[in-house]
C-alpha cells in the first residue's frame, strides 16, 4: 500500500477463519489480534480519530447515457467557508473502464485514490487482461467504508463511481461515507442532490436512456445552477467521460457567467 | 526406505538439481483414480472415475465444488485436497464479499500456486500429495488448469490426471481439434471416452458386457452454467450416449505412467513401496 495509514489493514472479520488461511502448525497461534491504531495510540495533539472533514470538495454529479457516464465535479476543494485551492480535479480516471469522484474531505479522497490506484497496478502486474469493473469497485469501497465506520473512523468521502461493465453496459453509482451505496441513471453529492438532482430527472425521458449530446448538455446547465446557487462552489469544473473506447477527463470548462441579473436584485 | 541420499527431506537438493521429495509427491497423484477435464467454446467439463476403495465401501468425492463457477477434480490424497479446496472455496467466498463478483479463475490458481509452493521450500512442511484438474468458468471464458504437487499449475485445452491416465490423454491429443466446436453432449462423450482408457484391464473386459455400468462423476460448469454435479440419472445418460456414439479409445496396451517419467540415475534404484493408505480416489 502506498498510502502510510493503512486503512485495509485490519480484518473485516473477527472471530472467526481469517480468508484463505491454512492451520499454521509451525507459527503456534495466530497473531493476537492489535486494535486498530486509532483506538489505541493518540496522535501528538491528542486526537485519535477525525470526527470531521476539514478541507472539502463540493458536489460532483454523474448522469449515466446510452453509452457510458459523464462524471463532473468543480475544481475548488474549500478549506471552510474560505475558497482555499482553486484549481484541483476531483474527477479521476482509475482505469479504461472506471472514472470516480470525489466530494468531501480532500484528504480523505486522495487517501482512498490511492489505495484505488494500487490496486490497479496490481491487476496490471497478473497481466492476464482482467480489469476492475465498476460494480467491484463500488461493492469493495462499501466494504473498505462500512468497516471504517464501525471503527468509529470514517472515510468522510462522498464517491461517484461511474464506468462500463464487461459485456458493455455503462453503470453509475454513489456510496456515501457509511458505506451505503445505490446506482441510478443520475447520481449527485452534496448540494447537487438537492440542486441538480431535480434538474436532470424532470428531463429523462421514460422509454429511454440519456443522449450522450442530452448528457452533456445537462451537466454543463446544471454546474451553472450549482455555481450560483451553491457557495461553495465556483465557475471551474471537469468532466470526465467513459464510453466504449475508453476514459478521458475533459475540461477544465468554465461556466458561462452572467451578472447583469445582480443590479436587480434587492434586499440583501 | 530411500531411493538414495538426497530425498531425506524436501529441502535437500540431488547433484543433478532435483528435489526428489518432491517428485515422490508427484508420484501420489498417478495412484489416485483418473480424472478429465476438457473444454468447448463456452464450457468445462470435469470427468473422474470414482472406484469405491473396498467392496463395503462408497467411492470417495472425486469432484468438489468450489464457488458457482469453479469446482475442482481430484487425483491424490483425498484429505489434502480438502485442505486445497477449503483454501479455494474461502478465497472465493471472501472475493465475492469484497467485489460482489467471481474470482478469475487465472488468479486464483496463480494464488494457489504461490501458496502450494512454499510447501517445497520448507523444513517443516510437506508437499500436497494431490494433484487437481480445475473446471471454471468466468469473463475469459472456460478454463481448464492442471495443478500439481510441484505447485507448478498448466493451463489446459484438455488434460488428464491420476493412475493410467496416458490413454486418457492418448485420446485427447487425437481429437483435440474437435473439442472447440463440440457441443455440450459431445463433449461429455468425449470425456466419458477418454477416460474409458483408463479403467483397470479388468472392468475394461467387463465393460463390454455391461457398457454403461461405469462409476463416473460428471461435471460441467460454463456460459450461465454454474457449476454442476450431474446426477447419477444424467450421468447415466451419458454413459449411454458415448457408448452408443462408440469411438472408445483404441484397445491398445497402456502406456503405463511409469515409462512416461524421466529416465534417470534416481530411478534405477529400489523401487518405492507402494503405500496403500489414504491415496487411492
Amino acid at each position: 500500500m502506498l498510502n502510510n495509514y493503512n486503512s485495509m489493514a485490519q480484518p473485516l472479520w473477527q472471530n472467526g477463519p481469517t480468508p484463505g488461511a491454512f492451520y499454521n502448525f509451525t507459527g503456534g497461534q495466530q497473531q493476537t489480534q492489535k486494535l486498530p491504531k486509532e483506538l489505541t495510540a493518540a496522535g501528538p495533539f491528542g486526537t485519535k480519530r477525525s470526527t470531521s472533514s476539514i478541507t472539502t470538495g463540493s458536489s460532483v454529479l454523474g448522469i449515466r447515457y446510452d453509452g457510458g457516464v459523464m462524471i463532473a465535479a468543480d475544481t475548488l476543494v474549500s478549506y471552510g467557508s474560505l475558497a482555499r485551492y482553486q484549481n484541483i480535479l476531483r474527477v479521476f480516471p482509475i482505469n479504461n473502464n472506471i472514472i470516480l469522484g470525489g466530494g468531501g474531505d480532500f484528504a480523505d479522497i486522495q487517501s482512498i485514490k490511492r489505495t484505488i490506484d494500487q490496486k490497479m497496478i496490481e491487476d496490471q502486474c497478473y497481466a492476464d487482461g482482467i480489469t476492475m469493473k465498476p460494480k467491484a469497485l463500488s461493492s469493495w469501497l462499501t466494504r473498505v467504508l462500512y468497516n471504517r465506520r464501525s471503527r468509529m473512523n470514517p472515510l468522510y468521502i462522498d464517491v461517484v463511481v461511474g464506468g462500463i461493465e464487461q459485456d458493455g453496459t455503462p453503470y453509475l453509482a454513489n456510496v456515501d461515507l457509511r458505506g451505503r451505496a445505490y446506482e441510478d441513471y443520475v447520481v449527485a453529492t452534496g448540494f447537487a442532490r438537492h440542486l441538480a438532482l431535480p434538474l436532470v430527472r424532470e428531463r429523462k425521458p421514460k422509454d429511454r436512456e440519456f443522449t450522450a449530446e442530452e448528457a452533456s448538455e445537462l451537466i454543463r446547465k446544471c454546474m451553472e445552477v450549482l455555481y450560483y446557487r451553491d457557495t461553495r462552489n465556483m465557475a471551474q469544473y471537469t468532466v470526465g467521460v467513459c464510453n466504449a473506447s475508453g476514459t478521458t477527463i475533459d475540461g477544465p470548462c468554465k461556466v458561462s457567467e452572467n451578472w447583469t441579473f445582480a443590479a436587480t436584485i434587492k434586499g440583501y | 526406505m530411500f531411493r538414495n541420499q538426497y530425498d531425506s527431506d524436501v529441502t535437500v537438493w540431488s547433484p543433478q538439481g532435483r528435489l526428489h521429495q518432491v517428485e515422490y509427491a508427484m508420484e501420489a497423484v498417478k495412484l489416485g483414480t483418473a480424472t478429465v477435464g476438457l473444454k468447448n467454446r463456452d464450457f468445462a467439463v470435469l470427468v473422474a472415475l470414482s472406484k469405491p476403495s473396498s467392496e463395503l465401501s462408497a467411492s470417495q468425492r472425486k469432484i468438489i465444488p468450489i464457488d458457482d463457477h469453479l469446482g475442482i477434480s481430484i487425483a491424490g490424497i483425498t484429505a489434502d485436497a480438502r485442505v486445497i479446496s477449503r483454501y479455494l472455496r474461502s478465497e472465493c467466498l471472501s472475493y465475492k464479499h469484497s467485489y460482489g463478483s467471481t474470482y478469475p479463475v487465472s488468479r486464483l490458481i496463480t494464488n494457489l500456486g504461490n501458496k502450494m509452493q512454499t510447501t517445497t521450500q520448507r523444513y517443516d512442511r510437506r508437499p500436497y500429495g494431490v494433484g487437481l484438474l480445475v473446471g471454471g468458468y468466468d469473463e475469459k471464458g472456460p478454463h481448464i488448469y492442471q495443478v500439481t504437487p510441484s505447485a507448478t499449475f498448466y493451463n489446459c485445452k484438455a488434460n488428464s490426471i491420476g493412475s493410467r491416465s496416458q490413454s486418457a490423454r492418448t485420446y485427447l491429443e487425437r481429437n483435440l481439434d474437435t473439442f472447440l466446436n463440440c457441443s455440450n453432449d459431445e463433449i461429455i462423450c468425449h470425456g466419458i471416452s477418454a477416460i474409458h482408457g483408463s479403467l483397470p484391464t479388468d472392468e475394461m473386459q467387463s465393460r463390454n458386457e455391461s457398457a454403461s455400468q461405469l462409476n463416473i462423476t460428471i461435471a460441467i460448469v460454463g456460459k450461465n452454467q454454474p457449476f454442476k454435479i450431474l446426477s447419477e440419472k444424467e450421468t447415466q445418460i451419458y454413459l449411454t450416449m458415448a457408448s452408443e456414439k462408440g469411438a472408445p479409445p483404441a484397445n491398445q496396451p497402456y502406456d503405463d505412467d511409469e515409462s512416461t517419467s524421466q529416465a534417470g540415475p534416481s530411478t534405477s534404484g529400489p523401487r518405492d513401496p507402494i503405500v496403500a493408505v489414504a491415496t487411492e480416489e
